[in-house]
């Protein structure tokens, strides 16, 4: 395989919340990104998924371990350069389309304000055209430049949130909970207009979210993560079809299904870390087989497996 | 068949008075609830389905106008005797003294704003009892308690002092639902109760509910879009479009015999977890704005086997057994035989063949 676009290492991000009290949300994680893949992070809220997206975006500044984007350490302290390279190339896409798109600013202004920081563009016609280009690739029209997020519908804003990510040609996007707020008909929708632009553009995502059929739909590999800790990852086959980890099972158990005569009779399969007797943090990677990694002590392998 | 009906809408018509214009957002809905029973609506935002729960809990907007319609409510009085109330023609003090609460109870979507972060939450829950009941502090505090232990609060001594930001989401959601059952109601409406939740987090909370819906023997009506949630709890369907019923079944007609385009539509937008189809199905464009009456099928638009009279005539409600109706042209007996998309036929036979199995 290539080189990876994005490399996460042992990524630890702790917030201290008082003297005495430390909220670890990210404990050790790793995994890497290749260009124009989908890479889905998948967990209940709490477990640490958007964290782990602010952290890499620099957000946050990560208590330690280190993340190489494009072959440059972006987890430490940035140099102008490479800051410029981590602003331009990777772009975030929010989980909440009226909460990021800024309410006093036109649509003009919005998707182009990368192009002004970045002084991408020369004049006012040239980022006029090519804002209008890029409200027609997302599925509007280059009219509703004129117009402010409150006038546009849901999913309309979900793609100016897209429109805005895109603009700077990134390499990879982080999509939090992009869909999550949408209704099912138009995340088939904003779904489908991803992968256009991820066919047209070959840029690579980073897709959190908690929907494990949404991910199974746009992702190539798959991260479980659970308490901060990545219990299992893989590719979306070996995750969907031999799932090792009790946690990764009980979240497919939970998928709820469009068939009544069998959702009916089915009972997920439940899981409580308190009383499993599962510590994670005494957990290493054990290699299940291809690329698929599952967190567990020896011992846990062993039973899990057999 | 032999369960009565506690609720009954009949050709309910609201609309709404905004500064662009006047809004008629539910346009003749008629809705039948059985005793016991799960009735779900499905449908897209801004279909109406909140709306029509609502208006059954009296909590319409100020600018809200009801133009027609009936909501027939009937129970058991002291003596025995069924009663039959239209919660149309009481007063909003009436309805909330005497149903709310005690007779049809409601939960919200978002957990997060629907408790007042300023009270604990064993006194929230409390002053529902003290408000509906005729019970001292104490037998208030004692029935609260059962009620945490009920919605599976294991250590409800404890939390009962709890606030609600010290609490889980799904914690929270419990504890809602533990209010909305604290004056025994006979109606418990959930307006999208698992949306802001997680898989398993939502997986456990509908097995509550069902849980004690059979203990209590409540009838339960569900607003939600996600149609995993319908397979999993309900018996009943109505979809909703642009302010219509425009198919309603028993749950098995609606996922496995659908007729209506929307209805395709929306099981089709559902990512599938057999196949690996390259595109997600997705109905094109975006629901009606209800400031301009449509003219004809609302769905014509978006409907890429409309006829040519749906642009023209709304079609009526098309029996098509005693339970399953639809409203689309294409039941009519002179419309043309289309059937449904091929995809979503190989969907349904492949589910079709999973029960079967199942029977085996």
């Amino acid at each position: 395989m290539s080189e990876a676009l994005l490399q996460v290492e042992n990524l630890t991000q702790h917030f201290p919340i008082s003297r005495s009290y430390t909220v670890r949300a990210v404990n050790g994680v790793s995994f890497q990104i290749y260009p124009g893949e989908t890479y889905g992070l998948v967990g209940e809220s709490g477990s640490g998924k958007t964290t782990i997206g602010r952290s890499i975006i620099r957000l946050y500044n990560p208590t330690s371990g280190t993340v190489r984007f494009q072959g440059k350490v972006i987890s430490g302290k940035l140099d102008g350069e490479t800051r410029e390279m981590l602003r331009a190339d990777m772009q975030m896409i929010f989980q909440d389309p009226m909460a990021s798109l800024n309410p006093r600013k036109k649509v003009e202004d919005i998707i182009g304000e990368g192009l002004d920081i970045h002084h991408r563009v020369s004049s006012r016609q040239e980022r006029t055209q090519l804002v209008g280009e890029l409200l027609q690739k997302v599925g509007l029209s280059p009219e509703h430049a004129a117009r402010y997020p409150h006038q546009f519908s849901g999913g309309q804003r979900q793609r100016v949130g897209i429109a805005r990510a895109l603009i700077m040609n990134p390499k990879l996007i982080i999509a939090d909970e992009c869909i999550s707020a949408l209704d099912v008909s138009i995340q088939a929708q904003v779904v489908n207009l991803m992968k256009d632009i991820q066919d047209e553009t070959h840029c690579a995502y980073l897709f959190i979210a908690h929907d494990l059929s949404m991910v199974k739909y746009i992702s190539d590999r798959i991260g479980v993560l659970h308490l901060g800790y990545l219990v299992e990852a893989g590719t979306k086959e070996e995750i969907f079809s031999n799932p090792v980890h009790p946690y990764t099972k009980s979240l497919l158990s939970a998928i709820p299904f469009p068939n009544p005569e069998m959702e009916k009779r089915r009972h997920p399969i439940s899981y409580n870390y308190a009383t499993s007797g599962i510590d994670y943090s005494l957990g290493t990677e054990h290699l299940v087989g291809g690329s698929h990694t599952v967190l567990a002590t020896d011992e846990e392998f062993r039973s899990w497996t057999s | 068949m032999s369960a009565k009906t506690i609720l009954k809408i009949q050709n309910l018509d609201i609309s709404f008075r905004t500064n662009a214009g006047v809004i008629h957002a539910i346009r003749g809905v008629d809705l039948d609830l059985q005793k016991g029973e799960t009735v779900a609506i499905v449908g897209e935002s801004g279909s109406g389905k909140s709306v029509t729960m609502k208006a059954v809990v009296g909590l319409l907007d100020s600018n809200a106008t009801i133009n027609s319609g009936e909501i027939l409510y009937t129970f058991e009085d002291e003596s025995g005797n069924d009663q039959t109330i239209d919660l149309l023609r009481i007063s909003r003090k009436q309805l909330r003294q005497t149903i709310n609460g005690q007779h049809i109870a409601m939960v919200f979507q978002d957990p997060m704003t629907s408790l007042d972060p300023t009270m604990p939450i064993g006194k929230q829950i409390m002053e529902g009892i003290l408000m509906h009941r005729n019970l001292s502090r104490a037998e208030a505090r004692a029935r609260a308690l059962e009620l945490l232990h009920l919605v599976g609060i294991t250590d409800a001594e404890k939390r009962f002092r709890n606030y609600p930001h010290q609490l889980s989401g799904g914690m929270r959601q419990r504890v809602v639902i533990a209010i909305a059952l604290s004056a025994d109601p006979d109606i418990l409406i959930c307006d999208e109760p698992t949306t802001a939740l997680d898989v398993t987090i939502q997986a456990r909370i509908l097995e509550l509910i069902k849980d004690i819906q059979e203990k209590m023997k409540l009838s339960v009506i569900y607003i939600t879009h996600d149609l995993g949630v319908v397979a999993k709890v309900a018996d009943y369907v109505d979809v909703m479009y642009a302010g219509k019923i425009v198919e309603v079944g028993n749950v098995n007609e609606i996922f496995y015999d659908p007729r209506h385009p929307y209805t395709w539509g929306l099981l089709s937008a559902m990512p599938d977890m057999e196949t690996d189809d390259d595109r997600l199905y997705s109905i094109p464009g975006s629901p009606p704005n209800l400031l301009h009456e449509p003219v004809g099928d609302a769905f014509a638009d978006r409907n890429p086997f409309a006829l040519a009279i749906d642009k023209k005539a709304m079609p009526p409600l098309f029996k098509i057994s005693e339970t399953h109706y639809a409203a689309t042209w294409l039941l009519h007996p002179d419309a043309p035989k289309i059937e449904m998309p091929e995809s979503l036929r190989l969907r349904l036979e492949r589910a079709r063949k999973e029960v079967e199995k199942l029977h085996e």
